[in-house]
């Protein structure tokens, strides 16, 4: 029931992902946020024990590169990242280059506004 | 029971009572607790705008200078956050549900104010 | 070569609850290859975190789908308290574990009759939601709404179950049981049930874990996975272990549900022979502190949620993030896909549970 948090860099992400599914890992999720920086927290399971890898992307170069080729499940979870937060993810099979939602406004996480107006 | 397991049970259903009711010749009894629609006892309110900060669907407008409570019955949601935040106890949680509308009205209910003290002494004349 | 047709399944289809897409490659009557598209039903519910305080969000975090409703809140309130160091009474995680269970047994009385609907036995399916009808009336009357609980809070629950009305539902519940014994019956025994539903949509143990399958869809295979055993709540106080088949078809992951039924019932009744009896809430002062986070994990009627929440300091949360079970589930869906027939697609695409309002919020 451990829950561990690693900082890698983006040059790592490929490495530790192999060294993780190689240790009999599944993948739960990906998440991102958006304050200065992009943070994306990668997470992976074995026998309830979860482990999390987080890798900052600054604005100024929003990619990641992609882990299809390991897990082919990331694909709905890196099509995400691409619609809603407008990062590249290079390398992705079934890529929807930004149809994934259909969402009215393009990117509504990262719009550039400073909060949304309630309604 | 091999490949028609479920003859029982259908024809056992021929010489019960039907499980459905006959509406709208036959209504339902809602239960006790059921959250239908919101009502007011306009007198008692006090127009504190707690209501309206609480409302997660933004369906209650209070205006206090002209005493007047509306609700958006299409915007509400039954979740009854108002009833528990109104500290005059004035807003109850009735067990029938809102009718069918045809059109967004705004329900509007205005408190009525004492009469001044000129008019009250004509009326006693 | 055999020529190679696309066929569109969805938005709207007889067998869907809620609209998704599916770009079927067909040769002759073989699927050769599905691509999946979303997004008919993206609500934005993420974002609405940024404008709502983190108590007003219960609300929206319970209506992010109607079937799976009560464990949404239940998710998103117990993140909260993670993330604000909140003990929550005794008497309320009981009371939300019962309300999870009924609501994992009404989840799985719906998706049987659904699945019955989609190979063609209409009265099975009219039978099931009967029998659900039953539970509906319980939670009705417990927590005032059929679908939709409105019973948690950030804190604990809102309404009390008096010892009373615990006895009466225990009767009651035993009668549902009985009810469910006849339908479930007709799905294990039936021919006509198993010749469509056997072989179809194979995953095998290593595949499923590899696609990151969750909820029946990983047990159906083989692993024995199941988020509960984590002890959320009081889950580690109820004996319990994960229903496990190793077909690894359609009709195993219909039999793990089936069983989960059985073993929920078991759990409510376990559950109220436990319940002790003290406050149902406490009072909640304050705002997730700032840089503050949490990944919560739950057990759905349709496999494991994890809710990823970080605090901001203020009364808006700064990001709220769901993983719901069915985005996990799509990638095997597409695989299991592969190779069937035309005619069974409709039972593929129904055996993982879709949630589509689940999955794009």
């Amino acid at each position: 029931m451990a829950e561990t948090l690693i900082k890698i860099d983006k040059s790592e992400l490929l490495a530790k992902v192999k060294e993780l599914q190689a240790k009999g890992n599944r993948l739960v999720q990906i998440a991102c946020t958006l304050a200065d920086e992009f943070e994306i927290t990668y997470s992976f399971d074995k026998d309830l024990a979860l482990t999390n890898l987080r890798v900052m992307v600054s604005k100024a170069e929003p990619s990641i590169p992609s882990i299809t080729d390991i897990y082919l499940c990331a694909f709905g979870y890196e099509n995400e990242l691409q619609d809603l937060f407008g990062l590249t993810v290079p390398g992705m099979k079934l890529n929807f280059n930004g149809n994934f939602y259909m969402t009215a406004i393009k990117t509504p996480f990262n719009t550039g506004a400073k909060k949304q107006e309630a309604r | 029971m091999g490949s028609f397991g479920i003859f029982k049970m259908v024809t056992g259903w021929a010489f019960q009572k039907p499980a459905t009711r006959l509406y709208p010749f036959v209504k339902r009894e809602p239960y006790a607790n059921t959250r239908g629609s919101i009502e007011i006892d306009i007198q008692k309110c006090t127009f504190c705008t707690l209501c309206q900060k609480k409302c997660p669907t933004e369906a209650i407008v209070v205006k206090k200078p002209e005493k007047i409570w509306e609700i958006d019955r299409l915007r509400c949601i039954s979740c009854a956050a108002c009833v528990d935040v109104c500290p005059k106890k004035c807003l109850s949680m009735l067990t029938s549900y809102s009718p069918s509308v045809t059109s967004r009205t705004i329900d509007s209910f205005t408190q009525e104010q004492p009469k001044s003290p000129s008019e009250a002494t004509v009326a006693a004349e | 070569m055999a020529q190679r047709t696309i066929i569109p399944f969805g938005p709207q289809h007889p067998v869907l609850p809620e609209p998704i897409h599916l770009d079927l490659v067909m040769e002759d009557e073989t699927v050769v290859e599905a691509v999946p598209s979303i997004g008919f039903i993206h609500r934005g519910l993420e974002k609405l975190a940024e404008t709502k305080d983190f108590q007003e969000m219960t609300y929206v975090a319970e209506r992010i789908c109607g079937i799976c409703s009560f464990i949404h809140g239940q998710g998103y309130c117990q993140a909260v308290e993670d993330l604000m160091n909140i003990a929550v009474p005794q008497r309320a995680k009981f009371l939300r574990v019962i309300w999870g269970e009924m609501s994992r047994i009404h989840s799985h009385l719906l998706w049987l009759g659904l699945a019955a609907d989609a190979f063609g036995f209409e009265s099975l399916f009219m039978h099931s939601w009967r029998v659900r009808e039953a539970l509906l009336d319980i939670i009705e009357e417990t927590t005032g709404g059929r679908v939709i609980f409105g019973s948690c809070k950030v804190g604990g629950v809102r309404r009390n179950i008096e010892n009373e009305k615990l006895k009466t539902i225990t009767i009651e519940l035993k009668k549902i049981e009985k009810m469910s014994r006849e339908i479930t019956n007709v799905f294990e025994k039936d021919g006509s049930v198993k010749r469509r539903l056997s072989g179809i949509g194979v995953l095998s143990k290593d595949e499923a874990y590899a696609l990151g399958a969750v909820g029946p869809t990983l047990r159906g295979s083989g692993n024995a996975s199941d988020t509960r055993k984590r002890g959320y709540a009081v889950y580690g106080e109820l004996s319990f272990e994960p229903m496990v088949e190793t077909a690894g078809d359609c009709f195993a992951r219909c039999m793990v549900r089936v069983r989960e039924i059985y073993q929920s019932f078991d759990l409510i009744y376990q559950a109220i022979g436990k319940i002790p009896d003290t406050e149902i809430d406490v009072k909640v002062v304050g705002n997730p502190p700032a840089g503050s986070e949490t990944f919560m994990r739950l057990e759905q009627p349709r496999g494991e949620v994890v809710y990823y929440l970080k605090g901001s300091g203020t009364k808006f949360l700064q990001r709220f993030r769901v993983r719901t079970p069915t985005f996990a589930n799509i990638a095997p869906l597409v695989v299991a896909l592969k190779g069937c027939q035309l005619a069974d697609v409709p039972n593929i695409v129904l055996t993982i549970d879709p949630c589509i309002s689940c999955t794009e919020r």
